[in-house]
């Protein structure tokens, strides 16, 4: 197989009739994680662990309904049934000392829809749904195409 | 206490900091009129169940200028109630990884096609034409058992329908078998030997029903997060709730423990059986519900382990030859054979304190306390997989907690239609639509007749599984092959003796479609472009016997085509006399010229709808490309089978409208609890509970004995591996891993250890080690410390990472009735890399 990282995207598309997404994606940087190593049963280096983005700075979400991803570490975070750590910061009654953002308001409403007192129960496990990032770059390109660039104008832009 | 203080003030400098630097372009608060309205902001919202696990969560799909642009938890979907897990959040994401495939390859060096050449784009008319000459020269040849198709609890129902139909009945050949061989094969099985029908009786409302729950095997807080959050909802909203989690090792889900069990490999089977025993011992046998509705039966024992036939393991196991049978026995004898596993037996053998396993039998044997147990991967993928789930069944038999809402015995599945569409059409090698079997003469020509083909056309031999599959291509037995929708090269066990060499050996010509360039498919000679998720109308069936459907939403990248297009066009390239054998033609000679086509999709019922029944708000490519309404004419045609037998479904258009219903619908009405009177319509007033899958209408308790795992850890291979997933990747992470969010969550597969096994080989946390088997080794890097907490002697590894085929090192046995593969038993060493 000839896909490796040394054939320069350039020639291979252009030795058969340029063009199609598939010769230029497949000559490109394969990445082993993706597609396997250039000869697939081959055992090969394992990358080294890497480390967490941790500046808290809150990163823009690709859309409205989607849960912020953690921008600093939790390791040996203890997230049991008899301790939250997350919550320690990011529930409404912590937070003006914390700084840290409220968690959503729908963390509050139960199976049926009601808003309770505290946190609802099916909500309890923030992980599931809330993950800290690695400080790496992604595998390959994707091409998800944020909505606010498609074509309409916010409100005011006039 | 420092350095959170100091992190609170870092916080708050740095939001004064972007408050400042966005105050030049901050908006003004007044109202502003929007360019062209508010239409101009709107998105198409349309329903449809997520592409990931078996739970079948429902999401709401945002799309504008034809881009899904956003996804959230549909609020009315039962399952789900507007949750979603970090991994369907992110569904919007999935099928715009640069990667996609957009055009067939094939491999070829001069310009024609080669198996040592090059992957090159061709027309879909090329890689058909070569396709085609292909199965039919290897079709003259050897005839229809060297042809073959790996398919997939993610095929959609239409897809999964369509290819059985063109196996079984085009191609005449039984060696079509899912990847969900190796996922819930051993419960499939386990449903049919106890109750004469597959799937689970109660159903997801059964987490807000019950006192208790039992995980078997099952790390729902990762694997199943949506149902995870229903369990946690109830545990931590009712006090009188208890949950136990039985594992090797410990996870996430032990955090919710109230009797965390970790025990050793393959003990489970004796941990059964001594609550079997507790039961017993402790008068707690609800004996007017045993006597009335289950019979007791022996299994066959020393039944081997799956692996190939000259193996010293199978020649040497008495029953390997029988390991199916099952004799009848009476309540005595099954006593005496549970009643060696005692209290210090058990304790002793499983590792486990007995003050856990008396709470955990207690939550069985206590007759107030409603009970559900829930497994996966732990018991299917078990070389006694068949057995564990028929042992958890006694449990709830014994006790007659099963068939109410909170009494339930819950199979879950890891495939968004595994359920759907492997089991309930029926895509395993020896199975046809509605538990219908290819073995019965009866079962043959029912489903010869709804199909309107020739008398003593379908073959009656069971084909190849999915690891016979692997040794038959490598053997050179099976010469044609083709895979749709699954990663088999990364998921199959001791890949590079047993599947690899296959797709790789000249006398085979293997085919794979997929929407990404996977292991697999750059294993392959061609590769299909495939349109995935909501760029085709689909239909899938969940855990829970619900079915639910979605519209086309958006068009697929280049000429990436879906797998029902290509099963249904592939199909135009044979004609009835190339493929079928001359005494069926002579008898039915207006067979005779008709294409494949013609005679499976063309034929009075298939193409029975017209277009003008699909809703003109969404795309259908296949409708339009075949002229008809293909999808609701499958759909309709396999719904035949069913209905009126216990597995009805609605009419095709009512799942448009609905979230999904639990089949059997009767009546218009989902049906939630089988088997009891007033919940199921099968069963009739006075008839209390019904097991009418099989023909005494009772339950078979299965008298069975521990038997140890296949391969252990010796003085060389001195520790346990276990594979498995985790919460931020699904299988093989051909989706998951191009999701940039989900990829920087869980950026590479990890060898989770103890940390003293670890210490002790002079190993640091991070550092990179070799994982080597009997069979294979990969690379990896050693946490001690992450979400799973190894106790001394079993490592974990999870699978999902190309770049770490741990499958090179696993064994492949499987459960010897199922056929399913044991990824959570073989022994393995831990060498520090130099």
């Amino acid at each position: 197989m000839n896909m490796r990282r040394s054939v320069p995207a350039l020639v291979f598309a252009t030795l058969f009739c340029a063009g199609t997404a598939a010769l230029a994606q497949m000559a490109s940087d394969r990445s082993p994680e993706l597609t396997g190593p250039p000869s697939p049963m081959e055992t090969i280096p394992a990358a080294p662990v890497p480390k967490w983005v941790t500046d808290d700075v809150r990163k823009m979400r690709a859309y409205p309904e989607q849960p912020p991803v953690i921008p600093h570490s939790i390791e040996g975070y203890q997230l049991s049934v008899n301790t939250n750590r997350c919550l320690s910061c990011h529930k409404r009654e912590f937070t003006q000392s914390s700084g840290a953002p409220m968690i959503s308001v729908t963390h509050y409403m139960t199976r049926e829809g009601q808003m309770l007192a505290d946190v609802s129960p099916r909500r309890y496990f923030c992980t599931e749904c809330h993950v800290p990032q690695a400080d790496v770059r992604p595998l390959v390109e994707n091409r998800f195409k944020d909505m606010s660039e498609l074509g309409f104008k916010p409100a005011g832009s006039e | 206490m420092t350095a959170e203080l100091n992190r609170r003030e870092l916080l708050k400098a740095q939001a004064a900091a972007v408050a400042a630097a966005t105050a030049g372009i901050a908006l003004p608060a007044s109202a502003q009129p929007i360019p062209g309205g508010v239409g101009a902001l709107e998105i198409k919202w349309s329903k449809a169940p997520c592409r990931f696990c078996g739970t079948g969560c429902g999401v709401m799909v945002g799309v504008k200028d034809g881009q899904v642009v956003a996804s959230h938890g549909d609020t009315q979907a039962e399952v789900n109630r507007g949750l979603n897990c970090v991994k369907g959040y992110f569904l919007s994401k999935i099928m715009y990884g640069a990667d996609r495939l957009t055009t067939p390859l094939m491999r070829k060096r001069n310009g024609v096609y080669d198996k040592d050449g090059e992957f090159e784009p061709v027309s879909w008319d090329e890689a058909f034409g070569l396709m085609a000459e292909r199965a039919k020269k290897v079709l003259k040849e050897k005839g229809p058992t060297a042809i073959g198709m790996f398919g997939s609890g993610q095929w959609t129902i239409f897809e999964g329908y369509a290819a059985t139909k063109l196996m079984r009945a085009g191609f005449r050949s039984n060696n079509l078998d899912p990847n969900a061989r190796h996922c819930m094969a051993s419960a499939a099985y386990a449903f049919m030997r106890t109750f004469g029908m597959d799937e689970p009786m109660g159903c997801y409302d059964d987490f807000e029903a019950a006192d208790a729950f039992v995980l078997w095997g099952s790390n729902m807080a990762e694997m199943h997060p949506i149902l995870w959050t229903r369990l946690a909802d109830r545990r931590l909203g009712h006090e009188h709730v208890k949950v136990a989690v039985l594992s090797t090792f410990t996870h996430r889900s032990m955090d919710l423990a109230d009797i965390p069990v970790v025990f050793k490999p393959g003990t489970d089977l004796a941990i059964l059986n001594y609550i079997a025993n507790h039961i017993i011992t402790t008068g707690r046998v609800n004996e007017d519900f045993v006597n009335k509705h289950t019979v007791f039966m022996r299994g066959e024992t020393d039944i081997g382990y799956g692996l190939r036939p000259e193996d010293p393991r199978e020649t040497s196991a008495k029953g390997a030859a029988n390991a199916a049978n099952m004799e009848p026995m009476d309540f005595e004898a099954y006593k005496k054979l549970v009643s060696e596993y005692t209290l210090e037996k058990v304790a002793e053998l499983s590792g486990v304190e007995k003050s856990f396993l008396e709470e955990l039998a207690e939550l069985y044997a206590d007759p107030s306390r409603k009970v559900m147990s829930l497994w996966t991967m732990g018991f299917n993928q078990h070389v006694r997989g068949v057995w564990a789930n028929q042992m958890v069944y006694n449990i709830h038999l014994l006790t007659g907690k099963i068939s109410e809402p909170g009494n339930s015995p819950f199979s879950l599945t890891g495939q968004p239609s595994a359920c759907g569409t492997a089991r309930e059409v029926g895509t395993f090698a020896h199975r046809l639509p509605a538990d219908l079997v290819v073995t019965n003469p009866e079962h043959r020509k029912h489903a010869e007749e709804i199909w309107k083909l020739p008398a003593g056309l379908l073959p009656d031999k069971p084909g190849f599984h999915a690891v016979e599959q692997d040794r038959m291509l490598k053997d050179g037995k099976l010469n044609f092959y083709w895979v749709q929708v699954n990663n088999n090269i990364q998921a199959s066990p001791n890949s590079s003796n047993e599947a690899y060499p296959g797709y790789r050996n000249p006398d085979n010509f293997i085919v794979v479609s997929d929407a990404y360039p996977t292991v697999t498919a750059m294993s392959a000679d061609i590769i299909l472009p495939a349109a995935m998720w909501v760029e085709k109308e689909g239909a899938y069936g969940n855990a829970e016997r619900r079915t639910h459907v979605w519209h086309q939403l958006v068009q697929a990248p280049g000429e990436a085509r879906s797998d029902l297009w290509q099963l249904a066009e592939f199909s135009k390239r044979f004609t009835t006399d190339e493929v079928w054998p001359q005494e069926i033609l002579d008898a039915n000679p207006a067979y005779r010229g008709k294409t494949l086509f013609d005679v499976l999709y063309g034929n009075g019922n298939v193409d029975k709808f017209p277009r003008s029944e699909i809703n003109p708000d969404y795309a259908n490519n296949e409708a339009t490309e075949f002229g008809f309404y293909i999808q609701k004419g499958l759909f309709e045609e396999y719904a035949t089978f069913g209905r009126g037998h216990g597995h009805d479904l609605a009419p095709y258009d009512t799942y448009h409208e609905v979230r999904g219903l639990r089949w059997p619908v009767v009546d218009g009405k989902e049906t939630r609890w089988r088997y009891r009177e007033g919940l199921d319509p099968y069963v009739k007033p006075g008839e209390g509970v019904k097991f009418y899958g099989r023909p005494d209408g009772k339950a078979v308790i299965l008298g069975v004995p521990y038997e140890p795992p296949a391969e252990s850890p010796d003085d060389e291979f001195d520790i346990w591996l276990v594979t498995g997933r985790v919460l931020e990747h699904w299988h093989s992470g051909s989706m998951t891993l191009r999701v940039p969010e989900l990829y920087k969550a869980f950026p590479g597969a990890r060898c989770f250890m103890n940390a003293d096994d670890a210490r002790k080989r002079g190993i640091n946390q991070g550092a990179e080690v070799r994982v080597i088997s009997r069979r294979g080794e990969i690379r990896s890097r050693i946490e001690t410390r992450g979400r799973n907490r190894m106790p001394s002697g079993v490592i974990f590894v999870p699978w999902f990472d190309a770049s770490q085929l741990i499958n090179k090192v696993t064994l492949d046995a499987t459960d010897p009735i199922s056929k399913q593969t044991d990824y959570k038993k073989c022994a393995v060493k831990i060498v520090p890399v130099a």
